[in-house]
């Protein structure tokens, strides 16, 4: 064989072959490359289009499954030992504080990234085409996520936990005929006790991971039976250009995993992660307030009947689900907001979301009383019943608006409403994180 | 001819025996699944009565808290007592009193009750849980595994000496 001049690329992936039908073999005889398809449409592949939210939420888990594994082998889930063994794991276990921190991280950027990729889904139209299954299997992915996050929340055993997962069980027991029992099962016992800690952890450690891992190979199997993730729609006359998945693919991810690698490790150097005073039953915390991706639900029970609060994300919830029924204009698959004036309406949805809900949070805080209005109506009807019917109506209100005064489709009214509630629950959220201080009473942060 | 439909009339027979006992067996075991993650018996919790002293160490209207017991031993200016769970009816977070305001206070989600345990300011949907009290050769005797809800005090709920 003759001396070849390689090229930087092909140095990198030097082992592999360096023509494309050997190439397109490689990837699929791999047991992990083959997830991927052999050729891949070049458009595709625009790292402005996925922003690799999915890629990364999926090395993300790998990250949590590996640590996870680690901190299995020092973590003690007795009421007695849970707080000791992670104050051990923390002090006497070398790298113990890193591997906790970066599990941790982890963890709390999956919640961010898997969200960040329904947005993005949501605002190309990867529902669409047929991909409504991997839809409503991504929206369980998510619950899969937050799931995880509330049972792990558990484990440390200090103040957070603790009031934060009673916080959590007594809203299961609002939730009417089921509500109750499965609050009891999960309980063990009428508070957060022995039996709770020990059905978190194995719902967390042995439960969650093996319905995770079987519902995320689905996920990308879906993803490829879909024939490979959205697109526009080409031309007249188009050809959609393909290119092989080694290098164009693999590269981006490899590139993509090592940033992460570094960003996540950094972090998990230079930011411990919280552990508080142990678990104390008879004295909550002031503000005891919840997991910050919950905030924006706890500011929601500030103002409504905790039934109310429920219903309302749950309403949400459903009609996301339902978003490939709801929307079912094809032709602008692929396209950021649908179009030009879609973008338009998610800007402007964007910005009633910011305004509203700030003034509604301060209407309600200083001058709204109802319950005091009408005192002898049940507080289901004053603060659960007419704040909940308020909200839906004025979700109707803007939808309509979007199609009449700014003369949309239904497509893009529904990115308008959409942008609307999604920066409605992210302003929620801040509010509960930022703007909540001592009797959670409003403060200002700075 | 008939061979064949008793042929293809057997394997019919076959699927549908495996797909029965499979069906069987899954329920079975989802029947001892459930069996098994059946929660224990949640009656009578907390150690069940708690003696809270002799009748006579509670001043009129004085509030004493009972940490282990979870309660708060209320007695009225009337000099009927009240035993209150100390969990707060919103979402169960342990309830502190406030002996200069006057009033129970839930840090979770700022709910705040009276001393007779009303709601004062919500989230709060009903007024605090009671214990059963009764009294026995002058000691107060709560019962802290029978709990009653109530949306509103009543005078009815108070025991006397
Ligand atoms: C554990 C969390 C998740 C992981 C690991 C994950 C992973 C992935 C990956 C790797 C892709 C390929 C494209 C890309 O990288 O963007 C993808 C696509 C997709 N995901 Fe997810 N995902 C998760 C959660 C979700 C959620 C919450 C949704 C929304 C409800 C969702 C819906 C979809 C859909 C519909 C596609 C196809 C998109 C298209 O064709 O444009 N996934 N996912
Ligand atoms: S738990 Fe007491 S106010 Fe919410």
């Amino acid at each position: 064989m003759t001396e070849q001049k390689l090229t930087w690329k092909e140095k990198i992936f030097y082992t592999t072959p360096n023509d494309d039908r050997s190439r397109m073999r490689t990837v699929a005889n791999n047991l992990i490359l083959h997830i991927h398809p052999t050729k891949v449409a070049k458009p595709a592949l625009r790292f402005s289009y996925t922003w690799g939210l999915g890629g990364i939420s999926s090395v993300l888990v790998m990250f949590l499954i590996l640590t996870g594994v680690l901190l299995m082998f020092r973590y003690d889930a007795s009421v007695e030992n849970a707080y000791t063994s992670i104050q051990y794991l923390e002090t006497q276990v070398a790298f113990g504080a890193l591997i906790r921190n970066i599990h941790h991280w982890s963890a709390n950027l999956l919640v961010v990234t898997s969200f960040l990729h329904l947005i993005r889904v949501f605002l190309t139209g990867g529902f669409k085409k047929g991909r409504a299954l991997n839809w409503a299997l991504g929206l369980f992915l998510l619950t899969l996520v937050l799931a995880f996050n509330f049972t792990g929340y558990l484990l440390p055993w200090d103040q957070l936990a603790y009031w934060a997962i009673t916080v959590g069980t007594s809203l299961l027991s609002y939730v009417p005929l089921v509500g109750t029992a499965v609050s009891n099962f999960l309980l063990g016992g009428p508070e957060v006790g022995q039996t709770t800690l020990r059905n978190f952890y194995a719902i967390h450690v042995a439960v969650l991971p093996a319905i995770l891992i079987l519902a995320m190979s689905f996920h990308f199997w879906r993803v490829r039976k879909d024939g490979g993730i959205s697109q526009p729609e080409p031309g007249e006359r188009e050809r959609v250009e393909k290119v092989t998945t080694i290098p164009h693919l693999v590269q981006i991810e490899l590139a993509a995993t090592a940033v992460l690698t570094v960003v996540i490790l950094v972090w998990a150097i230079f930011v411990p992660a919280p552990l508080e005073a142990l678990a104390n039953p008879s004295h909550p915390p002031n503000p005891a307030k919840a997991a910050w991706y919950f905030m924006g639900l706890q500011e929601l029970l500030l103002h409504m009947h905790p039934l109310a609060a429920m219903l309302l994300p749950l309403t949400l919830f459903i009609g996301i689900a339902l978003l490939p029924k709801l929307d079912t204009q094809e032709d602008n698959i692929g396209i950021y907001f649908r179009s030009h004036k879609g973008r338009f309406a998610a800007l402007f949805g964007a910005l009633i979301g910011t305004i509203l809900v700030p003034l509604a949070v301060l209407l309600d805080e200083y001058w709204l009383d109802l319950p005091g209005l009408f005192p002898t109506w049940p507080t289901l009807i004053t603060t659960g019943l007419i704040p909940l019917l308020a909200t839906l109506a004025m979700f109707g209100l803007i939808y309509g608006y979007f199609r009449k005064a700014g003369k949309l489709n239904h497509s893009e009214a529904i990115v308008g409403l959409f942008s609307f509630i999604m920066t409605s629950f992210v302003t929620l959220t801040l509010i509960g994180i930022f703007f909540r201080g001592a009797n959670m009473a409003l403060v200002l942060p700075f | 001819m008939t061979t064949q439909e008793n042929n293809l009339s057997r394997r019919d027979f076959l699927k549908l025996g495996i797909g029965a006992l499979s069906a069987l067996a899954v329920l079975e075991m989802g029947g001892v699944s459930l069996f098994f993650m059946q929660p224990r018996s949640l009656v009578g919790e907390f150690g069940g009565i708690v003696n809270a002293g002799p009748v006579d160490s509670f001043p009129a209207g004085s509030v004493v808290e009972f940490p282990d017991g979870r309660f708060f031993l209320i007695h009225a200016p009337d000099g009927g007592f009240l035993a209150v769970y100390s969990r707060c009816t919103h979402l169960g977070c342990t309830i502190s009193w406030e002996a200069d305001k006057n009033q129970f206070f839930c840090p979770c989600h700022a709910s705040s009750f009276s001393t007779t345990g009303d709601v004062q300011n919500p989230p709060a949907p009903r007024a605090l849980d009671l214990f059963a009290i009764t009294i026995e050769e002058g000691q107060l005797l709560v019962n802290t595994g029978s709990i009653t809800q109530r949306d509103r005090f009543t005078t009815d709920q108070l025991t006397y000496a």
